[in-house]
């Protein structure tokens, strides 16, 4: 199963990855591999088996919502590149950045 | 006497009668890595500075009578684990200045315990890996022999407890990443249960399997430091809350009546030397009356596979966060392994297949925790071979795109059902290269696990062996 060069550009997308040509076609290839391996589990019969998610079975964990000591500003800021009167400054969302 | 060959708890009785001080030990150390890194380069970050000063106050609280179990201890630690003030990399350039504002939960308490933090090891960038290859700032080297893969992606941990670096190392496991790297490495590494031991402030692969864990040079060092890092975290809402144990109490009980089992399919397709020092270790333990039974696993391929969907989902969902903004590089900056595990992940989470393949993965998950269960109703432990080969060659992993999961097959399955499990080392291939087995059990059986493999260890002479670098 090899995927197109336009399916693996919609999830780089999707993903948020900008990737090269080269790597578009060696991505397409590789990512075709893993897939066919992986169908091997349709061999697996899993009819009325529940999915797990939480290996040791815990369910509904939940803590007092206490106020506690928290990092202080200059601590939370000290490795953005990109930062404006105490804030994270972040590309503006309503107008195409592109 | 040579201070770096000590192991844990020998640096410790050396330390309580002032023979002495951390400030020594933590110098023979640090002159050690001067010699062996240009070889091994098991490190990405050495904090010499940091090192000194913790050592200096671990010798003012020695010297003023206060006993912690890990005082003026020097220890290694991956740099997937955040350290206040330290540089935390994960080994990948989009966190290469990044400095964490906070200790992860481990890091704390090993603190609290009194170590000395030599430095950060190198791993596979976001521990993606079994090679340390992926690694952005080059491979480490094994230390048995500078041409082969140190294993991963806790390579650079395991290189640092072989090579005398460190008195131990911590390393994380998502699956494989300790027990992997500790058997090519010819060392000790214990992957606890999942939950067991804290993931806070520890950089996510796959937050449903990732479990933290030590490197050692000992069976009992495992144990010691497992009572450490044990317990709920408030931080970590996977974190067990049942009672941690003293896993060092059950190391010295007989193992007479013991039931180990064996199942086929992991000695398939295993290199014929590691077979040959399995089986003779396992009539060692049959020596001491234990009991070989022969039991029936589900087969590990389909574990692959289950193991590559899971993870590789849960990567490209872990790595989303790093967009550039508020720590670190943009998202340009990620290494061609990370790319690949997204983008296979964000494919399989995608409209339309969540089902095909996540929802799949974890139903089949479901069948092998199940089918552990079973197994274990029948036997105490499980023993196989860590590694179906012993170390590979540096260069191995280039252009596999699933040499990871595929180096892994052996410890894949038990990691996905979230199971503890501890290599011992158990021999040397004709070349001269480690070869060590594993030993699994159910669900919080640490204790179990433990005291099997003190056994081994105990009548065996394996750990006396030392790398020549």
């Amino acid at each position: 199963m090899k995927l197109t060069k336009d399916q693996v550009k919609h999830i780089a997308k999707l993903a948020n990855l900008t990737l090269s040509d080269t790597e578009l076609e060696k991505f397409a290839g590789q990512l075709g591999e893993t897939l066919t391996y992986v169908e091997q589990l349709d061999a697996v019969d899993t009819k009325g088996i529940e999915p797990t998610s939480q290996v040791t079975g815990l369910l509904n964990i939940t803590r007092p919502d206490e106020i506690a000591t928290s990092l202080t500003e200059e601590q939370v800021l000290q490795n953005t590149k990109s930062k404006e009167k105490g804030f994270f400054k972040v590309l503006s969302v309503f107008v195409d950045n592109d | 006497m040579d201070l770096t060959k000590l192991n844990l708890k020998q640096a410790k009785e050396g330390l309580k009668k002032k023979d002495f001080s951390s400030v020594d030990l933590t110098k023979a150390f640090l002159q050690r890595i001067k010699e062996v890194e240009p070889k091994i380069a098991a490190f990405v970050t050495v904090a010499e500075k940091e090192a000194l000063e913790m050592a200096k106050r671990a010798d003012g609280l020695i010297a003023n009578g206060q006993d912690l179990p890990l005082l003026g201890v020097p220890i290694s630690i991956k740099d997937n684990f955040s350290t206040q003030g330290i540089k935390t990399t994960a080994s990948s350039k989009v966190l290469d200045s990044y400095i964490p504002p906070y200790d992860a939960t481990v890091v704390s308490k090993l603190k609290d315990a009194g170590i000395v933090l030599l430095g950060k090891t190198n791993m596979d960038a976001w521990a993606h890996g079994s090679s340390t290859e992926t690694s952005d700032y080059g491979s480490t080297k094994n230390p048995w022999n500078i041409g082969f893969l140190p294993g991963g992606s806790s390579g650079g941990a395991a290189a640092s407890v072989a090579g005398d670096e460190v008195i131990f190392g911590i390393g994380s496991e998502t699956a494989g990443s300790i027990r992997q790297p500790a058997s090519w490495c010819g060392v000790v590494g214990l992957k606890p249960t999942y939950g067991r031991v804290s993931r806070y402030g520890v950089i996510a692969m796959g937050s449903s399997l990732d479990c933290p864990g030590p490197i050692t040079k000992s069976v009992e060092d495992a144990a010691i430091i497992l009572e450490i890092l044990a317990g709920k975290d408030h931080f970590d809402a996977t974190t067990s809350p049942r009672q941690t144990e003293k896993y060092s109490i059950d190391l010295n009980k007989s193992i007479r009546g013991l039931k180990i089992g064996i199942s086929d399919d992991y000695f398939e397709g295993v290199d014929t030397q590691i077979v040959a020092s399995v089986k003779n270790a396992l009539k060692v333990l049959e020596g001491m009356g234990a009991e070989i039974v022969h039991i029936k696993l589900f087969e590990p391929k389909y574990a692959i596979a289950v193991y590559t969907i899971i993870q590789r989902a849960e990567v490209s969902s872990n790595l989303a966060r790093y967009d550039g903004i508020r720590f670190g590089n943009n998202r340009e900056a990620f290494g061609e392994e990370a790319k690949r595990r997204i983008m296979f992940g964000t494919y399989a989470l995608s409209a339309g297949y969540y089902d095909q393949f996540y929802n799949k993965a974890s139903k089949v998950r479901t069948v092998i925790i199940e089918d552990f269960k079973k197994a274990f109703q029948k036997v105490d432990v499980i023993i196989a071979p860590t590694s179906p080969s012993t170390a590979l060659p540096l260069g191995s992993s280039k252009n596999h795109p699933m040499f990871g999961e595929m180096a892994d097959v052996l410890v894949e399955p038990s990691s996905i059902a979230g199971l503890p499990g501890i290599n011992v080392p158990c021999g040397f291939s004709k070349e001269g290269l480690p070869i060590g087995m594993q030993i699994i059990g159910s669900q919080f059986s640490e204790s179990k696990i433990l005291n099997v493999a003190y056994q081994y260890e105990q009548a065996t002479d394996w750990k006396e062996q030392k790398p020549k670098l």
